[in-house]
């Protein structure tokens, strides 16, 4: 009936049984290969190809990984891979924050001319095709020795996460009412300190949430790690992509401990900010 | 933009409205009140220019033939335009491209709000599942990938022993290729329109829910008449981030297929990796990088401005 499109009433009928297959049957399909995973990571090499469900459950193919031998099995750093993505990501969100927070606090602030300007070519960095900026900065990261380095890649990860921090921030700041750091100016407090002891605090989840999803996403970036960086600072998701590379034996159960490891620290992250994950997802556009 | 100041009109004015208030103990000077915007933005601003020096220099490779093996280029004018819109590989690459970001959308929009739906029901399975949704979502494409390709694998994947489908059934290939990607698309980005809705639906207003159930409105009155012309606005924010992200999609494409079999899910940003990363030839890249860059642009253009009469017509009907 009608109101069951707004929850409240609850009843057991035939339509709310089916609703509950459906919904069931949508998250058997979304984890299914999830679980599939964990299971694969979980077999012995002679068990990767040999059985699907029945086999004896060993955590080694993860100290594997993380070891030497993996690198000499596999030809894969991956713990160098662990380390790079870490100081790639954490730079890329430090140095989006300090830049982004003051722009997102005169942006969400302030109506002054060029401020929209400025906040839409931010966001178009999203939207615009990775590859039309890469293929230049690929001769130039060549020319200047760029290539293959975390400077060079904390400066092309700005595109992923600058438009994130400040047009997620803006929004909070937007929220803010004027008047709790009029009050503060009041008080004799410089503007600068009103923002500081007043504002800054008032958006600190807003400031969480920008930041750690846009850690996220740039520990989730492929293509730029993938055609600006080499060997030496070859990142996460290049190293787990270049377990299925390549001739040799072919190491699966490897790989799928690889790939858990590489998406546990987005997953930890995501569910930490969960109540601010639309928000942050659609940049502001839908408050929740 | 950093000549005139003069439509400064700071918010902290209009809230002052009260008489002699908004007098700070120790006065700024009105000019530096009116630059302060603009200096807070001017570390964004360098980096947003710094951003857009390779994209520009990306449009100017377009109109040279610059390659590896051409380190010195010369000015060819539209000459690549016309070689790249004269080979068949590049409409395959269009059509390959259209057809994957209009069906991913497509199914991912309708499943998407249909699990919103089913979700924001008050159901016991609703509420365990939804602390599961977004999984998928958070981990990266990439990997997203690698899952996949292991589960497609016909000799030892889980997909052909599970379907029994048997150790011959191909889901790379020629013919399958395409819509297993897309299948992966689906997979990985349906729970974000799934969470964007279904954050909407719960902010919209109750009362003219209500309002109508007691005029005895049925459930696909009050669906299509209600509750979709004020969920618009959200769905179409989800559609506008899947369609422009789908038009540049290429990191799970490029670890399941390369762009392959034959050239069958060959995108245009995989067209473009072959042409600059693999073959070197940076110009031909650079062209079809900014013949996307302007479909995209078109395309966001004409999509946020359906947006914004969408949001316009949802504020109307709330009221």
């Amino acid at each position: 009936m009608a109101t069951e499109l707004m929850p409240g009433r609850k009843r057991l009928t035939t339509g709310s049984v089916v609703a509950d297959l459906a919904v069931i049957g949508w998250f058997v399909f979304s984890l299914f290969p999830i679980v599939w995973m964990v299971l694969l990571s979980l077999k012995t090499s002679a068990e990767q190809t040999s059985t699907y469900f029945t086999f004896s459950p060993t955590l080694e193919n993860f100290g594997t990984v993380l070891s030497d031998r993996g690198t000499a099995l596999t030809s894969v750093d991956f713990t160098s891979a662990l380390l790079t993505s870490v100081v790639n990501c954490g730079g890329a969100v430090l140095v989006s924050l300090v830049i982004g927070i003051p722009a997102a606090y005169a942006a969400g602030r302030w109506r002054y001319r060029g401020s929209n300007d400025l906040m839409f070519t931010i966001l178009s960095f999203r939207f615009a095709p990775e590859l039309m900026v890469i293929v230049p900065l690929f001769v130039i990261y060549n020319q200047v020795g760029l290539f293959d380095t975390k400077v060079g890649l904390i400066w092309v990860l700005q595109l992923v996460t600058m438009p994130l921090v400040v047009w997620i921030l803006r929004s909070y700041f937007e929220d803010l009412p004027a008047d709790l750091e009029q009050a503060a100016l009041l008080d004799g407090y410089t503007r600068r300190r009103a923002f500081v002891m007043v504002a800054l605090p008032l958006v600190r989840p807003g400031i969480a949430a920008a930041a750690l999803l846009a850690f996220i996403f740039a520990w989730n970036n492929y293509v730029f790690p993938l055609i600006l960086t080499g060997s030496d600072n070859s990142t996460v998701t290049v190293a787990i992509s270049k377990y299925l590379g390549g001739g040799g034996q072919a190491y699966y159960n490897l790989t799928a401990a690889a790939a858990i490891i590489g998406a546990l620290p987005p997953l930890a992250l995501a569910l930490t900010i969960q109540r601010y994950l639309v928000r942050g997802l659609s940049f502001g556009a839908v408050k929740s | 933009m950093t000549t005139t100041m003069d439509e400064t009109g700071t918010r902290e004015h209009r809230h002052g409205g009260t008489g002699g208030t908004g007098r700070e103990v120790k006065p700024v000077p009105a000019w530096r009140r009116r630059l302060r915007p603009y200096l807070l933005s001017v570390p964004a601003l360098l980096i947003t220019v710094g951003i857009l020096y390779p994209f520009v220099l990306g449009a100017y490779y377009s109109v040279l033939n610059y390659a590896a093996v051409r380190p010195t280029p010369e000015f060819v004018g539209l000459d690549n335009f016309k070689t790249v819109m004269s080979d068949p590989i590049f409409w395959t690459s269009v059509r390959v491209t259209a057809v994957y970001a209009l069906v991913a959308t497509a199914v991912e929009t309708v499943l998407g709000v249909g699990i919103a739906l089913l979700l924001n029901r008050s159901s016991i399975v609703g509420k365990i599942f939804e602390k599961v949704l977004i999984l998928p979502l958070m981990i990266a494409p990439v990997i997203a990938g690698v899952i996949w390709r292991l589960m497609f694998n016909p000799q030892f994947g889980i997909l052909n022993h599970v379907l029994g489908l048997g150790s011959t059934f191909n889901w790379l290939s020629t013919k399958t290729a395409l819509w297993s990607v897309i299948l992966v698309d689906v997979w990985i980005f349906t729970p974000f329109v799934a969470i964007l809705v279904l954050a909407g639906i719960r902010s919209l207003p109750k009362e003219p829910f209500e309002a109508s159930d007691v005029d005895g409105a049925g459930w696909f009155y009050m669906f299509r008449r209600l509750m979709l012309p004020m969920m618009w606005p959200y769905i179409l924010v989800a559609v506008i981030f899947r369609f422009m992200d789908s038009l540049k999609i290429f990191d799970h494409v490029f670890v399941l297929t390369a762009g392959g079999p034959g050239s069958t899910t060959r995108t245009l940003q995989i067209g473009a990796y072959e042409d600059s990363i693999i073959n070197l030839n940076y110009s031909v890249g650079s062209t079809y990088m900014f013949l996307l860059w302007a479909l995209v642009f078109l395309t966001a253009r004409y999509l946020v401005s359906v947006l914004g009469k969408a949001q316009k017509r949802a504020a109307g009907s709330e009221t």
